[in-house]
């Protein structure tokens, strides 16, 4: 149970968080040109890292916008939060 | 019964409240404060239970929540049986009832205890051995074992109780309030920080609360007069709150805990009436300061489990805590100077010490020292190795160690006893500590694990952390919670004690006997000894969690608190890894059991899940309407008549609907009001038919994809300005099409001026159907001329009824003439009504979602989540025409294109008509195309929509199928386990297939 900094509304507990996936996934602009390799790479491929890992989070009962998060899945520790369409900080 | 082993002076009961209570059909007395565990020994009884495997007699061992062998059950009628509680935690009032675990049919007489004659027998693993396999065998096993075993009864009836949860937020929690944990709340009240301090005991003090006090002092106060004045000290500061009864369950990420307050456990019947029973507290804090102390070890040689073999401190804190003395002439087994402490106690009180069996050479501690000029007998370099009494201990068997202790020599000294005090020095609590993230290190000379690192805001004070001197931990404790709250408030205490931290350690004592021949108890309560362990790495287990696993050690409701270390001792010695090394095993929440009560808390019944009503719920209940659940929504779903049957019910209504009129409350679909500049642009990408044309005033059904090209949801759109629509979902998808719906505007299309907001609770919609709806309509709404040309299939208009502002849509999903009345929620159950009294001219019909998914089916129109199951597309649904070839993209277009989903024998959604017309199929019934004697046979798909069609007077069915589309008139099969049903594969439109009836 963690305590996530919205980056609109601050510190608030996780129950109010809903967890996107990863981040930085961009929805191809003209998927009618990709081989169905590569758009099979876009919808179904995903990485499963142990350590920093950037994922989307949405502040579900909240303000209900969507954010980036770095999260090290090894120890739950948040390094970064961070709007949508902004990078991580490294 | 009489108390005959409490002293006649002394302790922290209440003398004058006597309790009488009931304990395996038997009554006894003890008083108020009493444990159920301190009450029984001071009756003389031990015998309390039976082991899990073997079961063999076991006596109460401890003082506290590490107990492993004295689980009771309280009897409490039907509905109040709790299970799998620790004698040594319960504390008794009057009227208590409770009975012995884990025995049948008596702890006195155990047909179980068999088991133990064939031990040699049922070594570790021998469950998995002999039961698992081969697996038909174990339905013949599985009702005796089960029997065998048990572990308590579970109530039968509903729990009475009322528990309660609670956030908190605070400063800092302090856990634990030994010596540590109020030295560390001292120090943390003086920074005006908010602090709480819990405790699992009744009692505040920890370990020091029964100390010696001849030995202990603290500023010349004895150690409960200070833990007194401490406390009082405490209790008057306003930043604090102090709990007792309170238990740390699990200590989570981010200073996150759970914790269990028992309120009224302890009360009579009377007094808990109307009380709160337990209290589950989820606390926050900023900073956590770890005082849980530490668990005193049991020495392991054969036959250490008799009843009457008892911790050594825990006999201590029954005759000083409680004036009980747990047997008359006493043999203490240690190996350190604590036990000591133990004599000393037993002795001041009159209580006969036969011997102190002592594993060292040596001890220079002044407690030694003591014993001696107390004229009590100290066997050094001696260990036991055996003792007799099958109920109760009576003798012990004494040899000398050899030199390198690996082996004993000399002759066997037996010793008459009816208690053993078995002290193996102290394990710190550091179960949270490793629930928190923590990691261990490994003292080589203490042997124990403390901690060594945390991510957290958090210390471990006192002997959680490895300090087992009072005046260290209470030093330690004030400069380390000093150093982590910033402060500066040390205090200097006078303390007198004379313990001495030598110590010396055997994992696994030696024996005259071969190791075949003992039975060396590691985990008491699972029966797993040494030699179980040496087995399972004989038969090449490694890791220790396997040897756990295999072994069951560890595995029992005690999770191991006592016998864990000597576990890992055994494997490290045989395996000859170093214990840091070897690690340790997990310890996983919850430290101590919680009810499942408290976990609940009040969200029971109602509360368990939201409900949600429509506006028009009441006139659906007062005209004895059935409900169905369709997620968190109450949906009227037939209305029968006296007598009538679901079925007549649903016929009665599907015919009116189509032959007068009908009425569904179509409240509960989603409704998202959609604006801006680029609406048309969204919804292009989020339909997969076009939308830039639709002319203002216009509906338009619209089939909503995942990007993976399969069917989400489905629902009608209606443009209601340049920049305005208003778009419908499923009832049970519109949260998370709303949610989907937000996602992509903020994360893949942010340029799009587009904002949506749900409007599901703001409308109640009444839809009415049938020939007579359009009078119906004219009747009940103003302001809007309801001919066809100005008012066609699939258009919409703002009306009034009464002078409320409504809207219109002719939209039908039953294939009649239909409309739909969206008014604001309020005024929905008078619309209804209003409905309801135009119609009675024309038989209006109210009809619930049965009928309506009848209707439907007759028309072929699909139900999102019924016909599609997440592995459909529309082209499955042969719905191509839906699909707009123009846009150059939307949600899920480009998987319409992939290999798979352009696959040939895809499963496709058609009609099945029952050779017999009478015979209605059974949705989620498999379609075969060969009938074999018995499965498997290749199944083609299955059913997914199935009625008696009251308007076609015949069976219909929708059904997904393997190539549905090329098998149009084919004949297949359904089988079922009485009979086979044949069908033949139609057209999904059963009914009105030019749409004549929408303009009827
Ligand atoms: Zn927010």
């Amino acid at each position: 149970m963690f305590i996530i900094k919205c980056p609109y509304c601050g510190d608030r507990d996780h129950s109010e968080f809903s967890y996107g996936g990863e981040a930085h996934i961009v929805r191809p602009k003209q998927p009618t040109e990709l081989s169905d390799d590569q758009w099979a790479e876009y919808l179904f491929m995903r990485k499963n890292i142990k350590g920093l890992q950037y994922e989307r989070w949405n502040h579900a009962h909240g303000c209900r916008r969507w954010f980036n998060m770095g999260r090290d899945t090894s120890n739950d520790k948040i390094h970064s939060v961070y709007k949508m369409g902004e990078k991580p900080e490294k | 019964m009489s108390n005959k082993f409490r002293l006649s002076t002394g302790g922290q009961i209440n003398r004058t409240e006597r309790i009488s209570f009931k304990f395996n059909g038997k009554i006894f007395f003890g008083f108020k404060g009493d444990t159920l565990a301190s009450a029984l020994l001071a009756n003389g009884v031990h015998l309390v239970g039976r082991s899990f495997k073997y079961h063999r007699p076991r006596g109460i061992f401890s003082s506290g929540a590490e107990e492993t062998n004295a689980l009771v059950q309280i009897i409490n009628g039907k509905n109040k049986n709790d299970p799998n509680l620790r004698a040594t935690q319960i504390e008794i009032f009057e009227g208590f009832n409770a009975e012995s675990q884990n025995c049948w049919p008596t702890v006195n007489f155990d047909l179980g205890a068999i088991n133990n004659l064939f031990s040699p027998i049922i070594p570790a693993g021998f469950y998995y051995k002999t039961f698992m396999w081969p697996a038909n065998l174990w339905g013949k096993y599985e009702h005796f074992i089960r029997r065998a075993a048990g572990l308590g009864k579970s109530p039968t009836e509903n729990d009475p109780d009322i528990y309660d949860h609670k956030y908190y937020h605070c400063d800092v929690l302090i856990v634990g309030a030994g010596p540590a944990g109020l030295s560390a709340a001292n120090v943390a009240i003086k920074a005006g920080k908010k602090v709480l301090l819990v405790d699992e005991r009744h009692h505040f003090g920890g370990d020091l609360s029964f100390a010696e006090e001849e030995i202990t002092k603290i500023n010349d106060l004895k150690p409960l007069d200070w833990i007194k004045k401490t406390y009082s000290e405490l209790q008057n500061n306003k930043n604090i709150m102090i709990l007792n009864r309170t238990s740390v369950a699990a200590y989570h990420n981010y200073n996150y805990l759970i914790m269990m307050q028992n309120l009224s456990d302890h009360l009579s019947e009377k007094e808990k009436k109307g009380k709160i029973r337990q209290r589950l507290w989820k606390v926050r804090a900023k900073k956590v300061i770890l005082a849980t102390g530490s668990i005193e070890r049991p020495m392991v040689f054969d036959c250490n489990d008799r009843p009457g073999i008892m911790l050594s401190s825990a006999v201590r804190k029954y005759i000083n805590y409680y004036g009980v003395k747990c047997g008359n002439n006493v043999v203490i087994f240690t190996n350190n100077d604590d036990a000591y402490e133990t004599a000393i106690s037993l002795h001041n009180r009159g209580v006969k010490i036969q011997a102190i069996v002592d594993i060292r050479e040596q001890s220079n501690g002044t407690l030694p020292k003591k014993c001696n000029e107390l004229g009590i007998k100290i066997l050094w370099k001696n260990t036991i190795v055996y003792t007799e009494g099958y109920k109760k201990i009576n003798k012990v068997h004494v040899m000398r160690l050899s030199n390198d202790n690996s082996s004993i020599i000399g002759n066997k000294l037996k010793i008459k006893c009816d208690l053993l005090c078995v002290s193996g020095g102290y394990t710190p609590a550091v179960h949270l500590f490793t629930q928190s993230g923590g990691k261990l290190i490994y003292n080589e000379e203490k042997y124990y694990f403390h901690p060594k690192s945390t991510s957290l805001n958090q210390i471990s004070v006192g002997s959680c952390n490895g300090i087992f001197n009072l005046k260290k931990i209470i030093e330690e404790t004030q400069t380390k919670t000093n150093e982590f709250l910033n402060l500066n408030h040390n205090e200097q205490l006078n303390i007198t004690e004379s313990k001495s931290g030598d110590f010396e350690n055997i994992w696994l004592l030696p024996s005259d006997k071969v190791s075949g021949k003992t039975k060396p108890f590691v985990d008491y309560q699972n029966d797993t000894t040494a030699n179980d362990i040496k087995l399972a790495l004989r038969e090449g287990y490694k890791s220790i969690e396997h040897v756990k696993r295999y072994t069951t050690t560890g595995m029992a409701t005690d999770q191991g608190k006592i016998g864990n270390m000597h576990a890992l001792g055994i494997v490290s010695k045989i395996t000859n890894t170093k214990m840091g090394e070897l690690g340790t095993t997990t310890f996983r929440p919850p430290y101590s059991p919680l009810t499942f009560g408290a976990i609940v808390g009040r969200n029971v019944k109602q509360f368990f899940d939201i409900v949600r009503k429509t506006p028009i719920h009441t006139w659906h209940e007062k005209h004895g309407a059935k409900f169905e659940d369709v997620g968190q929504w109450k949906r009227a779903w037939y209305y029968p008549n006296k007598n009538e049957s679901m079925y007549e019910a649903v016929q009665r209504e599907s015919k009116a609907a189509r032959n007068d009129s009908g009425i569904l409350d179509a409240s509960t679909l989603g409704k998202i009001d959609i604006q801006g500049t680029d609406a048309s642009e969204f919804l292009n990408r989020v339909y997969t038919n076009a939308w830039s044309k639709l002319a203002i005033g216009k509906c338009r059904y619209g089939l909503m994809l995942n990007d993976d090209g399969m069917v989400y949801d489905d629902g009608v759109t209606t443009r209601l300005g340049e920049n305005h629509y208003i778009m419908t979902t499923t009832t049970g998808g519109a949260a998370s099409v709303m949610n989907k719906l937000e996602d992509f505007l903020q994360t893949e299309w942010p340029e799009l001026k587009v904002y949506l907001t749900s409007v599901t609770d703001h409308f109640a919609t009444v839809s009415v159907c049938g020939p007579h709806s359009k009078k119906i309509l004219e009747k009940v709404v103003k302001n809007v001329d309801f001919s066809d040309q100005n008012f066609p299939h699939m258009s919409f208009k703002e009306g009034l009824v009464d002078n409320i502002k409504c809207r219109v849509m002719r939209i039908s999903f039953t294939g009649e003439l239909s409309y739909e009345i969206n008014i604001q929620s309020n005024y929905g159950q008078a619309t209804w009504k209003k409905c309801m009294d135009a119609g009675k001219e024309f038989k209006i019909t109210p009809y619930g979602t049965e009928a309506m998914h009848l209707l439907r089916a007759e028309k072929g129109f699909i139900i999102a989540g019924q016909e599609t199951d997440g592995t459909i597309t529309p082209i499955d649904l042969q719905m191509d025409w839906i699909i707009s070839k123009k846009k150059y993209d939307f949600i899920g277009k480009r998987s319409l294109y992939r290999s798979d989903t352009m696959r040939e024998n895809r499963k496709h959604l058609v009609g099945l008509l029952t050779d017999d017309p009478k015979e209605i199929l059974e949705e989620g019934a498999q379609i075969v195309e060969e009938v074999k004697n018995k499965p498997p046979m290749d199944m083609l798909g299955h059913v997914t929509s199935s009625y008696y069609s009251p308007n076609l007077n015949k069976s219909i069915a929708l059904a997904v199928i393997k190539n549905g589309k090329k098998l149009k008139g084919k004949k297949l099969f359904v089988p079922m386990p009485d009979k086979t049903i044949e069908v033949t594969v139609s057209d999904s439109v059963f009914l009105d297939k030019e749409g004549n009836r929408l303009n009827a």
